[in-house]
């Protein structure tokens, strides 16, 4: 279902800014996350001390990743939850089907995990016969519409109520021209609420796993990861290795920033604590790694693995906000995503650190303190060092170097530069010139600064 | 060599140098629990708060807001009168589907938060507090802590199989960051409150 597309982040981007209203609609909605995120975290005196405190936890985590797998796995057997592991995508997916065959099931509801969209895995089981249908009220509407997640925490943000009232049209027979978000939500819940009763398996994603106590935490604000797996007879967990923390008592830490963070609620509606399976049903966990190994040994990079996915970094991000989370082309956007994502294939994802202003928001905002805009250029570097450079931006670099070594060359490429803004601006406000998209450029000075240097100061 | 061992190996041999956990009992500051703090925060997320006598005022309110026709299920013992549904007995967890309203007891609430903790002993069936149109929680007025920090002190010492905290109706605002409550779980949620001498008799749902 995800779009393999081969466009790159900016052509994506461009075709996102064909409708300036929605643009600015969107930047709007999602900075308006943002603050709700500030007014949250400024309630807390301790707010800078709590996410000191989770990101030691997680570096913690990442350094006894080893024994903390291994900790977790022994407790939660105890506990009567089978454990299985995954090297990949393909492993993972293959494990979620063996698992529905042997139950005999070919319907499966499934509440939000990034990791599944990682893995394809509803186009994988969609393939062998067995349906998914998500249960985020957001990820329905964008399955609905054939589309992957634009957010991680809000799927669907990029669409209007409008159209969402169409797809609804569509899929589930309501009324043509609805768009008012109560009914359209009630329409969902009642679509819903039948699959949840009819549904013999759920999957879930994991926010936490307590490596102390083999117990896992869910957290969601519908109820939908609560209402499929009490309903089901086999709940299947899926998760990344780097979810891991050490003790119960961390959860306060992680449940404390997490929703503040994300939405600005000082916490979701509900935050579930799975130990054991109800009686007379399964609870399968699957460890998942798909590259979490090979980041984990990137001295540079290894701390985007601290990452709780709350989405704060996208909803700050200037790039995200205007350029919209499908010209991101992978499962997690945003800057979080930007770093993530070259590490799964350096080749399709070369394009991803460029995205960025390097301004820092996102390091600023997130909650485990990830060094988000550091890794974008370092991810830079060794993109560049691997030969994985955009060819535009390659070619233009070398017209750079060239330039700026010869001072002549530079002086005669300022006059020329200035001349040509002023008396022949079509020759720069053209579509082949990149920065003109969107912005006009400045009118030119009348001359440069050494030039006045030399008239006004020189003795 | 199988998937795990892989991954293990692979996790040994890229893991960074360890360091230490950080002491975080210093968030655990002395302070007690507020109930208002609590309830505001509670109404804040959609909540409502109820201040009650005991059991029998809860009983009475319930009956008042919602009548004796729909399906009121609960299994606390001092609700017996409410409803003669004993839940022990239904066949299947899918026979709760019509229930409208569910009446647990709740541990604690947690005043930064709002939320309640509620353990699968005080459910009976893990899908009764999310299945249900309308959540009746009750508490005492002394069972406040401050923060998830103090929270977790006391979680630590039970055991359950199955644990959550509710925070609020079930409320969704993916389409276009409209709030709407009631998407997958209840539709409202009432915290009844024990035991607080200055406001009981005033039970406001």
């Amino acid at each position: 279902m995800m779009e393999h597309s081969t466009k790159d982040h900016a052509e994506l981007a461009l075709d996102f800014n064909k409708d300036e209203d929605r643009v600015d609609w969107h930047d709007e909605t999602l900075w308006f996350i943002r603050q709700k995120r500030d007014k949250a975290a400024h309630q807390l005196p301790e707010w800078e001390a709590l996410r000191e405190a989770a990101s030691q936890i997680k570096n913690n985590v990442l350094a006894n990743l080893h024994d903390y797998l291994l900790q977790f796995e022994r407790n939660a057997v105890a506990n009567g939850i089978e454990v299985h592991w995954a090297a990949d995508a393909a492993e993972h997916n293959q494990i979620v089907r063996r698992l529905l065959n042997e139950a005999n099931v070919i319907r499966m509801v499934k509440s939000k995990s990034m990791l599944t969209e990682e893995c394809g895995l509803n186009e994988y089981l969609a393939n062998h016969g067995i349906e998914v249908i998500d249960s985020d009220l957001g990820e329905r509407i964008v399955q609905l519409a054939e589309e992957p997640p634009s957010h991680i925490v809000l799927p669907c943000i990029h669409k209007k109520k409008e159209e969402i009232g169409e797809i609804f049209h569509q899929h589930l027979g309501i009324e043509a021209g609805i768009s008012d978000p109560q009914f359209l939500t009630e329409t969902a819940r009642q679509h819903l609420r039948e699959i949840f009763l009819t549904r013999r398996a759920a999957l879930t994603g994991v926010n936490f796993a307590v490596a102390e106590t083999g117990e896992f935490v869910v957290c969601t604000n519908e109820g939908n990861a609560d209402m499929g797996a009490h309903l089901a007879d086999i709940h299947i967990a899926s998760m990344g290795i780097e979810k891991l923390i050490p003790e119960k008592k961390h959860l306060g830490v992680f449940l404390r920033l997490l929703t503040r963070s994300a939405t600005g609620q000082p916490i979701t509606t509900y935050s579930s604590h799975f130990k054991t399976p109800r009686e007379g049903t399964k609870i399968h966990v699957i460890l998942v790694d798909n590259g979490r190994t090979v980041q984990l040994g990137r001295k540079d990079f290894r701390n985007s693995l601290k990452c709780i996915r709350c989405a704060a970094c996208m909803n700050t991000c200037p790039v995200y906000r205007r350029s919209g989370g499908h010209s991101y082309h992978t499962a997690v956007a945003g800057p979080i995503g930007s770093i993530l994502a070259p590490n799964l294939d350096m080749e399709k994802y070369a394009d991803l650190p460029f995205a960025s202003t390097l301004c820092g928001s996102c390091s600023n905002v997130c909650p485990v303190k990830i060094d988000i805009h550091e890794q974008l250029y370092k991810w830079r570097q060794v993109l560049v060092k691997n030969g994985y450079t955009p060819k535009a931006k390659k070619a233009g670099m070398q017209v750079m170097t060239w330039t700026l070594s010869s001072p002549s060359l530079y002086h005669t490429a300022g006059k020329v530069g200035r001349w040509v803004i002023k008396y022949a601006p079509f020759a720069v406000n053209n579509k082949l010139n990149p920065w003109y998209k969107q912005r006009d450029m400045p009118a030119s000075p009348e001359w440069s600064f050494s030039e006045w240097y030399k008239q006004n100061r020189q003795p | 060599m199988t998937s795990r061992e892989s991954i293990l190996a692979a996790v040994k041999a890229n893991q960074p140098e360890t360091v230490k956990l950080p002491d975080i009992d210093v968030f655990e500051t002395k302070e007690k629990g507020s109930l208002e703090k609590f309830a505001s925060v509670l109404q804040g997320v959609g909540g409502k708060v109820a201040y009650v006598s005991g059991y029998p005022e809860i009983a009475r309110t319930i009956l008042a807001q919602y009548g004796s026709d729909v399906r009121i299920v609960s299994p606390v013992k001092e609700l017996k009168d409410l409803s003669d549904e004993n839940l022990e007995d239904i066949a299947s967890i899918h026979d709760l589907r019509n229930v409208e309203v569910a009446v647990l007891n709740a541990h604690f609430g947690v005043a930064e938060n709002g939320a309640v903790w509620i353990t699968e002993n005080e459910m009976q069936h893990r899908v009764l507090p999310f299945v249900t149109q309308h959540l009746a929680v009750v508490i005492n007025a002394a069972a406040i802590v401050p923060t998830m920090h103090h929270a977790y002190d006391l979680i630590g010492k039970s055991t359950y199989g199955f644990g959550t905290f509710i925070a609020g109706p079930s409320k969704t605002a993916d389409i276009e960051q409209s709030l709407v409550i009631g998407a997958h779980g209840p539709r409202s949620m009432t915290v009844f409150i024990i035991g607080n001498d200055n406001q009981s008799g005033q039970g406001q749902v």
